[in-house]
């Protein structure tokens, strides 16, 4: 046998024979000597402060004992509404992680069951495991940041928001006179036009990073009989000029939407050049109205609020299920190889197709496994803390809250409200007390 | 439809037959790839934008690295491996670390052997009532123990928000030795008795050794726990801080101290992940042996 791997004290070479029999003192004595000290630590560290707590949770808020309140550090579980958040919360996280986890571990399980490179695989879903919830936070909340050019998941939805809604070529303008108007999300010319007249739109408020690039210096327009014609253009003269008129120094812009309208509808469409000039051409006799179209202001993808009060505590379910997937993966691949083979062969046999195998046999079969994962997922999910604290700012750390921070907020975060804090405490030792039951009757059982 | 991917012909050796394997799993090698890589992504991020200047991190995602190689410097690190608190922390987390993995590996395996293989009356009692202890949420003694704390001056020491680990971890690392100490060949234990050895000798000379791989796994644990914790610390510690309390600190100024935030976290998750990857065999096997038994 290796020796001195790990030693709890040295070995004693000296000592006494043991008689066949020590008697019943002997062995009290023997087993006390070997589980004094497991008993001592959870007997001072975790009975006393059980009954202390459930104790305390009767008392008034200050100091080690206050006074006697009965219910009331109960109540204000249901009336405070940091606490109600709180509880609304934690019954989101039960609701939606355990049954996540075990489907998205099953899901792995099964395949990567015959995939050669699962080992691979495997531990690269397990590594979050390894990695503390407080890093984790952390981590993800580099992912969620909103600023798309910053926020790696509102960078991926940019890029395909893009594909479907581009952003306009100015998102910020404003008309430079009155008679352009706001328009369904464009802008339009108010004084009607007929064939051979000039639309002067003007546009205001544009930041100078924000001009096309190419643009040049803005071109007046000459009439021609058949058209209309126009001129979109940034009506900004460095040191003032006059609104409404293009002047030099003023810059076209090119790649604008410009539509013509009549009676509300769109008949043409067309871009302005680089000078801003555009051309409407064969317009058939009668009144219209040019403007530019809504797609031209259309706004950049700015990223949703990942952090913000409404998603955080999905973003923070998110990153959760992340963590525990590879867990779940393990445990219920340990389940699959541990199953008989010969009953899913039979099935297959027999003409069942793998769905049906998958659902009438493998299922059932792992369902003691599936419980397992479901049950220590609750448990996790009901404690959870550091995730929170690490991941939602500060500005949504009331929006995310859950039971287990709530305690530690109430009773050391300040307010050192102890008589609250217990009666959360023992809320939350009574939502777990269920486990507990099931946990001893199925040793009992094995025993 | 994850199941229905799966459809493979029998295996048969002919080239043809092989290919057609191939390419009936292509869907699911593709799949496992995307999820791979999703699941790389997060802890990826959080490197690259630890190797970044702030300069470049506020104004540009850490993706652009693959675009921009150059930006890419070690200065945080550096910056970082001067800075004491961190260092100091480091340190901290260390001490809580070992410390608490030695004495519950100790105190557990004593109490584990005792309740597998000692007979005493209750034996069964005590059993119970460590399993009923498992799931016991740790908030129920923050409060009592920071009063007792305060009474005994352990509070803000390292010894205090070690001990209160050990207690918390000591449940399952009994469970757990105990269970794996039953399964033990009882012939050996009772030749060992009748050789007239005393039951110190038999635990240290037979079931230490014999229990060599549930006890590595209960290791791997609770110094896993120790090292990832922040609530224990955060209660009992004042300036004893451990790296996760540390960085909890920092937090605060996420978007200016993220040259600071990032770097940190990744030196605190380098440790559990060098750990992780040494003695994988050992954590997963504790894993099942703790969820499935």
């Amino acid at each position: 046998m290796a020796e001195g791997s790990i030693t709890a004290e040295p070995p004693v070479a000296a000592a006494p024979p043991a008689s066949a029999d020590p008697g019943r003192f002997g062995r009290y004595a023997t087993g006390a000597f070997f589980l004094a000290p497991a008993l001592f630590v959870l007997a001072v560290w975790m009975v006393y402060p059980v009954v202390y707590t459930i104790i305390r949770s009767f008392f008034g808020q200050q100091g080690y004992l206050g006074t006697w309140v009965g219910f009331a550090n109960y109540s204000r579980l249901f009336h405070e509404s940091t606490l109600r958040t709180a509880i609304k919360n934690n019954a989101i996280w039960v609701a939606v992680v355990p049954a996540f986890v075990t489907a998205v571990g099953l899901l792995f399980a099964v395949l990567t069951e015959r995939v050669r490179w699962s080992v691979a695989f495997k531990t690269v879903v397990f590594l979050p495991m390894a990695i503390s919830a407080f890093a984790t936070g952390v981590t993800w909340r580099i992912m969620y940041q909103q600023d798309p050019n910053v926020g790696a998941i509102n960078a991926l939805g940019k890029s395909i928001s893009g594909v479907f809604s581009p952003a306009g070529v100015l998102s910020s303008a404003a008309p430079s006179t009155g008679i352009v108007v706001p328009n369904h999300g464009g802008l339009i010319l108010k004084t009607p036009l007929k064939p051979g007249g000039v639309a002067l739109l003007g546009l205001t408020a544009i930041p100078p990073e924000q001009v096309p690039a190419g643009a040049q210096q803005a071109a007046t327009p000459a009439p021609k009989p058949a058209d209309i014609v126009g001129t979109v253009w940034r009506d900004f003269k460095p040191g003032g000029g006059v609104p409404g008129k293009v002047e030099s120094q003023e810059q076209g812009l090119p790649g604008v939407t410009v539509q013509l309208q009549q009676n509300g509808k769109t008949v043409q469409s067309t871009r302005s050049n680089a000078d801003g000039s555009f051309d409407f051409t064969n317009v058939p006799p009668g009144t219209y109205n040019a403007g530019v179209g809504a797609s031209t202001f259309a706004k950049p993808f700015g990223g949703y609020g990942w952090l913000g009060p409404s998603l955080i505590t999905p973003s923070l379910l998110i990153a959760y299920i992340w963590i525990w997937a590879g867990f779940a993966m393990v445990v219920i691949a340990a389940g699959l190889s541990a199953m008989p083979r010969d009953v899913l062969e039979a099935a297959r046999t027999d003409g069942a197709s793998e769905w049906q195998v998958f659902r009438r046999v493998t299922v059932p079969l792992l369902a003691p496994v599936l419980s397992v994962v479901f049950i220590t997922m609750v448990i996790n999910v009901l404690k959870v803390f550091d995730i929170v604290l690490a991941l939602a700012p500060e500005s949504t750390q009331q929006n995310a809250n859950v039971i287990a921070l709530a305690m530690w907020r109430t009773a050391f975060g300040g307010v050192n409200d102890f008589g609250t804090g217990s009666a959360i405490a023992v809320f939350l030792f009574v939502l777990v007390i269920p486990v507990l039951a099931l946990n001893i009757r199925r040793f009992k059982r094995e025993a | 439809m994850a199941a229905e991917a799966i459809v493979i012909p029998k295996p048969q050796d002919s080239p043809a037959a092989r290919i057609l394997r191939f390419v009936a799993k292509a869907p699911v090698h593709l799949i496992l790839m995307a999820l791979g890589a999703l699941w790389l992504v997060p802890t990826a991020g959080l490197f690259i934008t630890s190797i970044l200047p702030a300069s470049e991190l506020a104004s540009s995602g850490w993706w652009k690295i693959f675009a921009h190689p150059s930006t890419a410097t070690w200065s945080n690190y550096n910056a970082l491996f001067h800075n004491h608190g961190l260092l100091t922390a480091l340190k901290t987390t260390a001490y809580i670390a070992v410390g608490n993995t030695l004495i519950v590996v100790i105190i557990g395996a004593l109490a584990g052997y005792a309740l597998a293989w000692l007979e005493f009356p209750g034996r069964d009692w005590v059993l119970v009532g460590i399993i009923g202890l498992l799931v016991v949420p740790l908030q129920m003694a923050l409060i009592p123990m920071f009063k007792l704390y305060d009474q005994f001056g352990l509070f803000d020491t390292i010894l205090g928000i070690i001990l209160f680990h050990v207690a918390f971890g000591l449940p399952f690392a009994i469970f757990l030795l105990r269970n794996f100490f039953v399964g033990l060949p009882k012939d050996i234990l009772e030749s060992a008795r009748i050789d007239g050895a005393s039951e110190v000798t038999i635990f240290v000379r037979l079931i230490l050794p014999l229990g060599l791989p549930a006890i590595a796994s209960l290791a791997i644990f609770q110094f896993l726990w120790t090292w990832n914790d922040l609530i224990v610390a955060l209660t009992f510690g004042q300036n004893t801080q451990p790296i996760t309390v540390w960085i909890f600190g920092q937090l605060r100024e996420f978007g200016t101290s993220i040259d600071v935030i990032a770097p940190a976290s990744f030196i605190s998750l380098v440790i559990p992940l060098a750990v992780f990857f040494a003695f994988q065999r050992y954590f997963v096997q504790g894993l099942l042996a703790g969820s499935v038994k």
